[in-house]
């Protein structure tokens, strides 16, 4: 079953880099998001400051949308879903290596930018620490909560929106913990209980949203 | 190998539709069923049901006197799907590909399946560059790169050439002659000696 998750993974990772597009796109998209802010609200460093925790943690939320919709779909237009829900072992284990390979693929090279990011705008050093751990929690849930919206929607053509449109509302636990952990860190105040409610969030996705993204794969095969 | 299928009384309903009904046979180790009947039939549909990628409607499938629904995953380790799409990825090599699907069944040697369908000087070739017919015969390697008792095979022979389709022939009675079983749906362009023939009605009322 391991030996099965490791190939998954690896198949995935693989082809994304071959793909090239995919993770340069998320990345790219949450530099620009990012950039356009302090166009948008004017170069006062204060102000850039203070919205900054938040600025970053809905761009990278975005961004990490982008990418969801190819998660399941281009393996089910091709005809190789099929053969991943006939692999022998349960489906739940073909699923979790395509999240975690999602993740490698965008969960961290998002997480790689976003300290360059952080410095564009401004945040006092003392938050660096937190975005990055918080981002560490926080993008991975991401991942599993966006498998569920990718798997549900694959009876949909372009469904790129609606999954957003459905995967973001569910996100708001983590953007609300991710963004309070990192102004904890700034103004001083301990940062460790907003990351340790974001790592319970991300065990309680981990427990549930593999089974669900499953059994929501095997609707879509009928 | 003493592998037996057994189906009583399948039955399959796709949007309130009854695709078809009442579907009974066996087959012992070594025999082969081909589903004969026109498009809408339902032979992928049946196909795709003994796959457990379909659930039945009605009725059972039995494996080694075992009820499938019981040990699905024991079941899928034992069955091979080659279905109307090819499941090849353009960016991998051909060599890529196939040893992608061997390996999720824990097998490594993927040369010989290539050597059998003409494709081993390929190997290192996108998948992308190959023309329909190759990659029709990249997946049917799939069959020989890892061991599996039971092969249902979705109108395989559709676009192959005929050096190919006597390939797909050999792979079969080969298969065949060592216990495995064959579950095929075609139009006729494959030829299974003493295979039993099951034809599905057009519409079932």
């Amino acid at each position: 079953m391991i030996a099965i998750l490791a190939t998954v993974v690896r198949r995935d990772v693989r082809l994304a880099v071959r793909r090239g597009g995919d993770a340069a796109t998320v990345v790219a998209f949450f530099v620009v998001t990012v950039t356009l802010f302090p166009f948008g609200i004017g170069p006062e460093p204060n102000l850039l400051a203070r919205i900054a925790p938040g600025v970053l943690w809905v761009s990278a939320l975005l961004s990490a949308t982008l990418s969801l919709d190819r998660l399941f779909r281009s393996d089910l237009e091709d005809g190789s879903l099929d053969l991943l829900a006939l692999a022998p072992c349960p489906l739940i284990v073909v699923v979790l290596g395509k999240v975690v390979a999602h993740w490698l693929t965008t969960g961290l090279p998002l997480i790689a930018a976003a300290p360059l990011l952080a410095v564009l705008l401004g945040l006092p050093w003392q938050g660096f620490g937190s975005l990055v751990l918080a981002l560490l929690l926080g993008t991975p849930c991401l991942s599993l909560v966006g498998a569920i919206g990718a798997a549900l929607t694959l009876g949909v053509r372009r469904a790129g929106v609606l999954v957003a449109l459905l995967v973001l509302p569910l996100t708001v636990p983590v953007l609300i913990f991710g963004v309070a952990a990192v102004e904890a860190a700034v103004t001083g105040l301990p940062a460790a209980p907003h990351l340790m409610l974001l790592g319970g969030l991300l065990l309680g996705a981990l427990a549930l949203a593999p089974w669900v993204t499953a059994a929501a794969v095997r609707l879509a095969l009928e | 190998m003493t592998a037996r299928l057994v189906v009583e009384g399948l039955g399959c309903v796709r949007g309130d539709r009854p695709v078809f009904r009442d579907i009974g046979f066996s087959l012992d180790a070594g025999g082969a069923l081909v589903l004969t009947g026109p498009n809408g039939a339902g032979k992928s549909s049946l196909l795709r049901t003994l796959a457990g990628l379909l659930a039945p409607s009605a009725g059972r499938i039995l494996w080694d006197g075992a009820e499938v629904a019981e040990d699905p995953e024991a079941f899928r380790r034992s069955l091979h799907f080659v279905g109307h799409a090819d499941a090849v990825k353009p960016v991998f090599t051909v060599a890529e590909n196939l040893s992608f699907w061997a390996r999720l069944r824990g097998a490594d040697a993927i040369r010989p399946a290539l050597g059998h369908f003409g494709l081993d000087r390929l190997a290192d070739l996108p998948a992308g560059l190959l023309s329909a017919g190759q990659r029709r015969r990249l997946t049917l390697a799939r069959l020989l790169a890892a061991p599996a008792a039971l092969w249902l095979l979705d109108e395989p022979a559709v676009t192959l050439d005929r050096e190919a389709v006597a390939a797909l022939d050999e792979a079969m009675s080969s298969h065949r002659a060592t216990g495995g079983l064959v579950v095929v749906a075609t139009h006729g362009d494959v030829a299974i000696p003493d295979a039993t023939s099951l034809a599905l009605g057009a519409r079932a009322s």
